[in-house]
């Protein structure tokens, strides 16, 4: 037997593979820095043109649906057809002062990173909708497991922004006492479940505590949220698995930013489908919705969670919008996007397109809009001198006997040495 | 030519290449891009897209992927964006790409080459941070690689690439830039100007399994790889004890020849890991010391190891072994 194979080198190769490898596809974006962006090819369907089916409605019945686009904001800002949602003016103002509050808070965040005050930032650009709305349009008792990039949730149900930046900076008063990098909260009194690093490993945890939920027999329901990028992990597809078997009363979501990272989603998902119709070949429901317009999120998240909540079980739900900032503190997109993609998106800004509608209604006008600009902008500022007063990180951090808590219930013998070498 | 980690591994790869069509590199990330740490810059425009692509976040997809193209001849190079997200990909790797040859009594074989940088010393929190290498060197099949320097990087990863059998590629990151001995307070180094930095241009190899003695001495040996090496070396000098240092290079294969000469000569041995101390590479180190050097030992082994915690991203200096404590157990291993 040859266990020992010297290498065999092949012929070098010169400059360019072209033509050798015709059968070996390798997909592409269509627009790299330098190219002008296209999206005439993307699959959008006329604002109201989708119709809205029953909460209740049979699975193959709506096998349609993950092809089209829900949109209810026309361009002038004012909805239109049958996903338009069941809102009072008071809850979309609410929306918008926290997608609002969100993008001043990762604007600022991002800075003082870069100002050398924290390790790594993360924002949520251009995809505030996707924390913000949930976080409102769900019940107190549901339960989210978040991406990284939706701290609107947070925000809206009212998480003290000091916390939030003690968090960020690691200081003495940081709630998770310093174990966790930057941006990875966790607020379980606040519907949101731990974030860790790794992506895709929670999809699954919303699908076991929303059937947790159903054994208990409450209509509390789950939402789990998964990037484009990271529906090609193994949990996201189990998750579907048990959530389509268990008729799970829980929503899961695909925050399809068009980016993971410089990774383009053709390669998450093949070109020719879209990534709301995975949900067809698990027999559960795939809506694909506009994430720029707040109200078509709002209303497709209505429509899940009434089913859920009345035994339908899953749905699947592709929320389409576009990261128009960098992936996080850590990247550069200029060096793999062309400069001026996000602002050629297609569906616009979902903050300035809700602004819009709001303009639309008596409720609101360019002098509230600017006063309300200013108040959140102090929020922040003063929030971040307190958090700063605190201290940034290094300049002050929780007691390093916390490193040891939490590993087990009880500490077991080797904390207590370990504790001792370090003199404590 | 003065090359950093970066370089001297981007240069393996661009040898591996040219030299070799059955070379294939892909990862997250790692085409266009060139790698979020920047290891496979340019490899993409230099040998097109079917050589050098970006893969979907899937570790266990790609190293499936791998081990099936491996299986047909090809020699796949494959990044994991960063060691902590190995582990979807770790049944893979124990169950398949460890076994195949195995099992089927030398009828195929999985000839992987799978990269990540790992470690510590970067504000990375939890999951940007971990040695993962004892759960690889557990398995019996797989072969783990740490180097240093550039040069050792670049020879390692050459060897690796050629080697029949799967090879995990630990890269230090916290070296990738410059060498790093543990004094976070003090202004970063460049590579340029240490020993080891000066890389060949072209193609070389250096034999997996053999470690080297980064620096000789009599009365203690101290074993480390990877950034620990350094900091090691450091706490050595801060030490004051003529302390020989070995650098591994690869824990598997082991070249215990080496560890057993220094040990029998100085008779004392302090161990140096970033990783957790339980169930560490450091136990079995220490085991083997004491099985085949015991006679000659003067004072109990000593770990030296990150504390038995997960990675705690506020705490990166009371975790990460520091020149002091090495200096500190060398002191107490000289104390008998
Ligand atoms: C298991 C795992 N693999 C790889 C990474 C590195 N990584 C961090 S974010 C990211 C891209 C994720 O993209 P996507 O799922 O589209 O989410 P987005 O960042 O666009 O919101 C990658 C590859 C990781 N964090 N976890
Ligand atoms: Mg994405």
């Amino acid at each position: 037997m040859l266990y020992f194979t010297a290498i065999r080198y092949k012929m070098p190769e010169s400059d360019s593979d072209k033509g050798k490898h015709q059968r070996f596809f390798i997909p592409e974006p269509n627009a790299r820095p330098g190219d002008t962006p296209d999206f005439s090819q993307l699959p959008i369907s006329p604002v109201g043109s989708v119709a809205r089916p029953q909460t209740s409605a049979s699975p193959e019945t709506l096998r349609d649906l993950p092809f089209k686009l829900i949109r209810t904001l026309n361009e002038d800002g004012i909805p239109e057809g049958e996903w338009q949602p069941e809102i009072t003016i008071a809850v979309v103002r609410k929306i918008y002062e926290y997608m609002r509050l969100t993008r001043i808070f990762d604007t600022k965040m991002f800075r003082v990173q870069r100002q050398g005050k924290t390790s790594f930032f993360l924002a949520s650009r251009g995809e505030e909708a996707l924390g913000v709305v949930p976080s409102i349009a769900l019940r107190a008792n549901d339960m989210c497991f978040p991406t990284y990039r939706q701290v609107g949730w947070l925000l809206a149900r009212g998480y003290p922004l000091v916390k939030l930046i003690n968090q960020i900076f690691n200081n003495s008063d940081d709630p998770l006492k310093g174990k966790q990098l930057p941006v990875l909260y966790s607020a379980r009194d606040f519907g949101f479940y731990s974030l860790s690093g790794n992506v895709g490993t929670r999809f699954g945890h919303a699908v076991g505590w929303a059937m947790a939920k159903a054994y208990r027999n409450s209509d509390d329901i789950a939402i789990g949220f998964i990037g484009d990028g990271t529906t090609a992990e193994g949990s996201f597809h189990e998750a579907l698995t048990f959530a389509s078997v268990y008729k799970a009363p829980v929503i899961l979501g695909i925050t399809n930013n068009q980016w993971a990272i410089s990774t383009f989603t053709g390669l998450a998902t093949n070109k020719d489908t879209t990534f709301a119709s995975k949900a067809l070949s698990y027999g559960i429901p795939g809506l694909r919705v506009d994430g720029n317009d707040a109200l078509a999120v709002y209303s497709v998240l209505e429509w899940a969670a009434d089913r859920a909540r009345h035994g339908h079980g899953a749905t699947l739900i592709e929320f389409f919008t576009y990261r128009s900032g960098a992936h996080s503190t850590s990247d550069d997109p200029e060096r793999y996007r062309p400069k001026e993609e996000a602002l050629l998106w297609p569906l616009g800004d979902p903050i300035e397109r809700l602004r819009q509608h709001l303009l639309t209604s008596k409720a609101w006008s360019e002098e509230k809009d600017g006063q309300l600009h200013k108040m959140l902008d102090k929020q922040i500022t003063e929030s971040l001198k307190e958090a700063e007063r605190i201290g940034v990180l290094g300049e002050s951090k929780p007691d390093v006997r916390e490193m040891f808590e939490g590993v087990f219930k009880e500490q077991d013998w080797r904390a207590v040495e370990q504790l001792k070498e370090l003199g404590l | 030519m003065i090359m950093n980690i970066v370089q001297a591994l981007n240069s393996a790869l661009d040898v591996m290449l040219a030299n070799n069509s059955e070379v294939l590199v892909f990862g997250e990330d790692v085409g266009y891009f060139g790698g979020v740490f920047r290891v496979t810059d340019k490899l993409q425009k230099k040998y097109g897209h079917h050589r050098c692509f970006d893969t979907p976040i899937s570790e266990g997809g790609i190293i499936a992927t791998g081990i099936g193209m491996a299986a047909e001849g090809l020699r796949p190079v494959m990044e994991i964006q960063f060691a902590d997200y190995i582990l979807p990909a770790y049944d893979q790797l124990v169950s398949e790409a460890a076994r195949l040859r195995y099992r089927s009594n030398g009828d195929f074989q999985a000839p992987i080459t799978v990269r990540a940088p790992y470690g510590g010393g970067i504000f990375g929190g939890q999951t940007h941070s971990q040695s993962p290498e004892a759960i690889f060197a557990h398995v019996t099949g797989l072969k783990t690689v740490i180097p240093s320097n550039p040069y050792d990087a670049k020879g390692l990863l050459i060897a690796s690439i050629e080697c029949d059998d799967p090879i995990i590629f630990l890269e230090p990151k916290r070296l990738y830039n410059g060498p790093f001995e543990g004094y976070h307070d003090r202004p970063l180094k460049p590579w340029a100007g240490e020993t080891d930095s000066n890389v060949p241009e072209g193609y070389y190899s250096i034999p997996l399994g053999k470690a080297k003695v980064k620096r000789a001495g009599s009365e203690a040996t101290v074993l480390a790889y990877g950034t620990m090496v350094h900091v090691a070396l450091a706490g050595i000098l801060e030490s004051g004890v003529d302390a020989e240092l070995i650098d591994l290079r690869s824990i598997v294969p082991l070249d215990v020849d080496t560890i057993e000469e220094s040990v029998k000569k100085t008779g004392r041995c302090l161990i140096v890991h970033e990783a957790s101390k339980f169930s560490g590479f450091g136990a079995e180190l220490s085991a083997l010391v004491t099985e085949r050097c015991f006679y000659y030992l003067s004072a109990p082994t000593i770990r030296l190891a990150g504390w038995d915690v997960p990675y705690p991203h506020a705490f990166e200096w009371d975790y990460f072994p520091s020149p002091k404590r090495v200096a500190k157990s060398l002191k107490k291993l000289l104390e008998n």
